[in-house]
């Protein structure tokens, strides 16, 4: 790609590197079938919920081209509203901070939990904090971090990494996730079963004390209003409005990406979100805070907006809809890789599909083996379909599977690639849909074959060839699309 | 030069390209002409999925039923600016405390206050969803949080079957709840379990007259 700006931004550190090969990685995961065994079932369990409550809303459609446009008309302004949040959120007396990178963010985070006095604080589920490496931070300085929603406290009680963003603990089963409270709470019934209640139970009474005398809370948001100053918290468990209520102070993490431009907004993404995520009509519980409330709920209320990457994201005019991301995590729930591999074989906090395009995007495709996360995909087009801001999934991959090989081309990374892509090509051609996914890459094709009409170079395994040829470009309409424009004009 | 001059920069020179974005289309659902009754059976049947206890009653049994599921409480906490004749079937057995500004429960008196009764602020029967918005006969968040019971009154004439009907109805900047049942989780292989860290047990009186 060509930059169009002077100096490269600088990429985002943290939790977002795949360090070693993707395809390694997955062989690795692969051999893990208890692992497999849950992973599947989970996410046959929420694909069948998520379809119904999809199919409910006549609307489903009109509501996505709504959600994709407002997060492209923000992308597009984001300075204004970036602005005019801080002004709205600051006259309601919150403060905003900024942190270029993890590294700032943390110390931030720490000297505000440091200032007051507190050695311990609550938190509740957030990617950015998982993305930054917050909870080692504070640990090194002497802070403990408490997860409090269940899926983030199985994970940290388990000394395990999360490996889906909404169900960090969907690899483990009930069974596993009773012995992990057996063995890692401090108090617990020695006759706990594995029925879920009785296990949501005991992590209620582990956590009660923590949040009914915590002072400080750390939270995510998934968005926030730049006409109003107020940000959101979408949840089930009631663990964040513990902690978004009863504390003192309040830190909250966000990308800059997640602001919105209207409080109506919120209209069309709380209708998106919880039908696309968990599969329900809506999740149990939602919070709206604007700066502080005189006598409701925290009295110092702060904000880091988080770039750590994503004005590299936003620089790159093919891959900047992945920022429009809302975490929802619809497309690994359906896709047929993240489902055999689980989320550990992605590295980055970011697994799956979404995971595979954003996080090479926030780091650079050359940093350390992120370059080989556009290839964990058959391209089949499953998680487009599945996402509700209609993120172009497959596009973005093949264009950073063309940046990987501009970056390699002299490194000779990619016959490892061949593994994955000969997987994807089965999956491709093994239904009549898939295929026509693919063909709908081609105009992408024609872009890369630029004025000549030659394609000078292929992404993927197939670079190699196009490296001592050229191959003519691809029509720009694939026979299927064609035929099916064809018959509408008639 | 601050963080924030840098970010902004660099927000600048990753949009050099100036891209134009389409006007947003809103072509979703904002009005609908649904009845009284069938927007009643919607919320009903919603509610009754999430495992809330729901009723449809007239105002002059908001106090028998309001006893009737704090039948069990030993305590319960109501905001200021609640209609306290809702409150005037409960026996002597239940103790009442007001939470009123300058007058606040702490978090440990709410710990051990059985139960709470609030109104709402509007119902979006299409997604079983109630949202308090901090009017004050809904009180402050905490009320309607640390107590394991949960007594919302719904008035009838506040409930909209599309969530965009519900946004012109909201107080803005105070703090909102929005709540779709109780608290639950689908942490444990992505099943749905009512009851974590929010009131287990909600009920709710939609009521009308009010
Ligand atoms: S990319 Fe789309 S489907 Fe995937 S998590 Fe983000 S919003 Fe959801």
């Amino acid at each position: 790609m060509t930059q169009v700006f002077l100096g490269m931004p600088a990429g985002g550190q943290g939790n977002l590197f795949e360090t070693e090969p993707f395809p390694k990685a997955a062989h690795r995961e692969l051999g893990n079938t208890q692992m497999r065994k849950n992973l599947r079932h989970a996410t046959h369990t929420i694909r069948d919920k998520r379809l119904n409550v999809v199919g409910e809303l006549p609307d489903w459609e009109e509501l996505r081209d709504a959600g994709s446009a407002i997060k492209n008309l923000t992308m597009a302004n984001l300075e204004e509203r970036l602005e005019e949040f801080e002004k709205n959120f600051t006259a309601r007396g919150g403060i905003v901070h900024w942190a270029r990178d993890a590294d700032e963010a943390n110390k931030i985070v720490t000297e505000l939990v440091k200032a007051t006095g507190s050695k311990e604080v609550v938190k509740v589920k957030s990617m950015a904090t998982q993305e930054i490496g917050l909870n080692e931070h504070l640990e090194t300085e002497g802070i403990e971090a408490f997860e409090t929603d269940l899926a983030e406290l199985i994970v940290q009680l388990g000394n395990d990494k999360p490996s889906h963003i909404l169900v960090p603990a969907i690899h483990k089963n009930r069974t596993e996730v009773r012995d992990i409270f057996l063995k890692e709470m401090p108090v617990v019934d020695p006759n706990l079963t594995d029925e879920p209640a009785k296990l949501a139970e005991a992590a209620r009474k582990h956590l009660r004390k923590k949040f009914l005398s915590a002072k400080v809370a750390i939270s995510g948001a998934n968005f926030a209003l730049a006409d109003t100053g107020t940000l959101g918290v979408v949840e089930s468990e009631g663990n964040g409005r513990m902690c978004l209520t009863l504390p003192e102070t309040l830190i909250t993490v966000m990308g800059i990406e997640k602001v919105l431009p209207h409080w109506e907004d919120i209209e069309v993404f709380m209708q998106l979100l919880p039908r696309s995520s968990t599969g329900e009509r809506m999740n149990p519980y939602t919070s709206l805070w604007t700066g502080v409330s005189e006598d409701d709920g925290p009295q110092n209320v702060h904000i880091v907006l988080l770039d750590n990457g994503r004005t590299r994201a936003l620089a790159d005019r093919f891959g900047r809809t992945a920022l429009n991301c809302i975490r929802c995590s619809a497309c690994m729930n359906v896709c047929p890789v993240y489902e055999r591999t689980g989320g550990h074989a992605y590295g980055s906090t970011y697994p799956g599909p979404i995971g595979a395009i954003l996080s090479p995007l926030l780091t650079g495709i050359e940093v350390e083996e992120n370059g080989s996360l556009p290839y964990a995909s058959s391209l089949c087009g499953a998680c487009y379909d599945a996402c509700p801001v209609k993120i172009n999934i497959p596009e973005i991959l093949v264009h950073l599977r063309g940046e990987d090989v501009d970056a390699n081309r002299d490194k000779h990374k990619l016959p490892t690639q061949m593994d994955l892509l000969m997987k994807g090509g089965s999956w491709a051609l093994g239904k009549g849909k898939n295929l026509g996914l693919l063909e709908k890459a081609l105009p992408l094709g024609r872009l890369m074959s630029g004025k000549e009409k030659k394609i000078k170079k292929l992404p993927g395994i197939a670079a190699g060839w196009t490296a001592s040829r050229d191959i003519p470009a691809p029509p720009n309409k694939s026979f299927r699309d064609w035929w099916s424009d064809e018959k509408e004009s008639k | 030069m601050s963080a924030k001059d840098e970010i902004l920069g660099r927000i600048r020179s990753a949009l050099a390209d100036a891209p134009v974005a389409q006007e947003v289309p809103r072509e979703y659902r904002k009005t609908s002409d649904m009845g009284e009754a069938e927007l009643i059976d919607l919320l009903v049947d919603r509610l009754v999925d999430y495992k809330a206890g729901v009723d449809v009653i007239d105002a002059a049994q908001i106090p028998e039923y309001v006893a009737a599921k704090l039948a069990g409480a030993s305590s319960v906490v109501y905001p200021h600016g609640l209609d306290t004749g809702w409150l005037s079937g409960l026996g002597e057995k239940v103790e009442q405390r007001i939470d009123a500004p300058g007058a606040r429960l702490s978090i440990a008196e709410l710990d051990e206050t059985s139960a709470v009764v609030t109104s709402s602020a509007v119902s979006v029967a299409e997604s079983g969803t109630i949202i308090l918005d901090g009017e004050p006969n809904q009180g402050r968040r905490a009320i309607s949080l640390v107590p394991d019971h949960h007594v919302c009154i719904v008035p009838i004439s506040s409930i909209v079957r599309l969530l965009p009907e519900a946004m012109p109805r909201l107080a803005i900047t105070r703090p909102q709840t929005w709540i779709s049942g109780p608290s639950a989780t689908s942490d444990i292989e992505l099943e749905r379990v009512e009851g974590v860290h929010g009131p287990r047990t909600l009920d709710v009186l939609m009521v009308r007259g009010l």
